[in-house]
């Protein structure tokens, strides 16, 4: 069937690759144990003005075949209106919203994760996009620095 | 000013010089836990990236090879390079992580000249079981949690580009002879080798450097962050039929929600865009145990979308996703996932 969207990115991929070595994730750890810092995470994201659409469970049966953690969850988080705006603008950026955090446990310690959504400058130059992924790379640091100063 | 001024005063400005002098040490231990410890854990004991307070490793590395290690990364392997960070504040951070450890050794910056044949030999056998066939390191990231596997700390690539770069053979040469205690790292003095036979290894680690851009720092490239395909059937049908081809490709449903579902009032949903989930654990598992992040990759969604009275179907790139991993053994599993997305996307619109 017809694919569409193409010609355009061949051209930004054949001048960005080389710079998509660089750290393109925004990763902290939290010192505190898993629920606590789920507990955390989700306080800050609506501390940050956004809501949590979903936390996601991806390791049903992870147990099972022998992985020993089920302590491993997406959330998935955002503002309604601006989803509704920037999809109707950009349809191109649905399957990318909304927007998620893995966190998962490690020992007694809490790790977290989100992509840099200014890695997606790159792929989506547009202007009034551009301004949306800085603000989200801030919202998402200053989520996240909240979620690791979070006291025990 | 009054005496109880006065103290106070003191105190402040005895204060400001006790804490002046501690700046940089403050600093580097800052600047490392904004920017390391996610992965190599707080005090450096390891995690996603790999243990770096350890005895053995800092008595066989000078600063220089954590200064270049930290500006350059290692291409494909997971750890970045911080591009980002200024010479002073990397050296703060090498600062920080001498601190757990011995001080640097003096190694002689001459080169070693082995036999890298005789040591190509040695190499096969001693070492390629751990590090690999040609020294592309094994899967995973850094330390093992939760994740069974052969070996609890991950062997770093030796061809990889950021690592040559940084460490001179004599660096090499200490990690052969000493080992590494507390790792699966021996010393290989202890194992029988000679001093020469370590010397002949050497030069054949270091003649991985005429590679030329080892296999594992090759990054995917993909052409649009998007697939979409245009469907000529109605919104239910198309929804319907990819859940077809999805269970076809040995998918299970887990989910079906439209896309602002738990963001807006329940009925008030744009009903034009529809999310429909599905889950493989046997992927899940294979991806996890390569890297523990992949859980932004899930669960697998494909996306159906009502727009001006045209039904599309759209998913993610993973080829576009896996370099922001930087971790080139998700490239198979992205590769895969790709031809798997794009066979869904296609089989719903047929
Ligand atoms: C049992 C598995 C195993 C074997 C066999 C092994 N290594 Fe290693 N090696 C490791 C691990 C794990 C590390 C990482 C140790 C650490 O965490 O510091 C390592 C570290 C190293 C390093 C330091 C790399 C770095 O990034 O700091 C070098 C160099 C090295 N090995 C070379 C060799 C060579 C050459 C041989 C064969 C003579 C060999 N190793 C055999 C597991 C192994
Ligand atoms: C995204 C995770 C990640 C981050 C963030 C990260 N590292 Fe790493 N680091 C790794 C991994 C994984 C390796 C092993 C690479 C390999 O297999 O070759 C590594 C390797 C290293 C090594 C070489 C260790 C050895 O045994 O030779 C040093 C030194 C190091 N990192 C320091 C740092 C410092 C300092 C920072 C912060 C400025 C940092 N890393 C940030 C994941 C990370």
């Amino acid at each position: 069937m017809k694919f569409i969207y193409k010609g355009v990115w061949v051209l930004c991929a054949l001048l960005f690759t080389s710079q998509l070595f660089a750290a393109q994730m925004i990763m902290v750890r939290s010192t505190q144990s898993f629920p606590e810092a789920m507990l955390a995470l989700q306080s800050a994201i609506k501390q940050q003005g956004y809501t949590v659409s979903r936390v996601q469970r991806v390791d049903i049966g992870l147990t099972n075949s022998g992985y020993q953690t089920d302590k491993y969850r997406v959330v998935f988080f955002g503002k309604a209106e601006e989803v509704h705006e920037l999809t109707r603008k950009h349809p191109e950026l649905l399957p990318y919203l909304p927007w998620k955090i893995v966190i998962f446990a490690e020992q007694d310690e809490t790790l977290l994760a989100s992509l840099d959504p200014e890695s997606f400058n790159r792929f989506f130059p547009d202007d009034d996009l551009g301004a949306s992924f800085e603000r989200w790379r801030k919202d998402i640091y200053d989520i996240l620095e909240r979620v690791r100063s979070a006291e025990n | 000013m009054k005496p109880g001024d006065r103290m106070r005063l003191i105190t402040l400005l005895a204060l400001t010089m006790l804490t002046a002098p501690a700046q940089a040490e403050f600093n580097g231990e800052q600047l490392y836990a904004r920017n390391c410890a996610a992965c190599h854990g707080m005090d450096g004991k390891g995690g996603v990236g790999v243990p770096l307070a350890l005895d053995d490793f800092l008595a066989s590395v000078p600063d220089s090879y954590l200064f270049k290690t930290i500006r350059n990364g290692r291409p494909g392997r997971v750890m970045p390079a911080f591009t980002n960070l200024d010479d002073e504040q990397i050296r703060a951070i090498v600062g920080h992580i001498r601190s757990w450890g011995p001080p640097q050794p003096s190694l002689s910056g001459s080169p070693i000249k082995g036999n890298a044949g005789h040591g190509k030999l040695l190499f096969d056998k001693h070492c390629a079981a751990c590090h690999g066939a040609n020294g592309e390191g094994s899967p995973g990231t850094g330390v093992t949690f939760s994740r069974p596997r052969d070996l609890p700390i991950l062997a770093p690539a030796l061809n990889n580009p950021g690592f040559l770069k940084a460490a001179p053979d004599q660096m090499i040469k200490q990690t052969l002879m000493n080992g590494r205690k507390g790792t699966p790292m021996v010393s290989f003095l202890e194992m029988g080798l000679s001093e020469s036979d370590i010397n002949d290894i050497v030069s054949y680690v270091r003649s991985f450097e005429n590679e030329n851009g080892a296999a594992t720092s090759i990054q995917l490239e993909a052409e649009t962050p998007v697939l979409v395909y245009e469907s000529s059937y109605d919104f239910a049908t198309t929804v319907e039929n990819v859940k077809k081809a999805a269970i076809g490709k040995n998918f299970r449903i887990i989910r079906e929600q439209y896309l602002d579902q738990g963001m807006v009032e329940p009925g008030t949903e744009n009903t034009g865009q529809k999310m429909v989930y599905f889950c493989n654990f046997q992927l899940i598992n294979e991806a996890l145990a390569i890297d523990p992040r992949v859980g932004l990759f899930m669960p697998c969604r494909v996306t159906v979308v009502e727009q001006d009275g045209v039904i599309k179907v759209m998913s993610i790139n993973p080829k576009y996703l896996s370099p922001l991993f930087n971790n080139s053994y998700l490239n198979r599993a992205c590769n895969e996932m790709y031809d798997i997305y794009e066979a869904i996307l296609e089989e719903a619109t047929l």
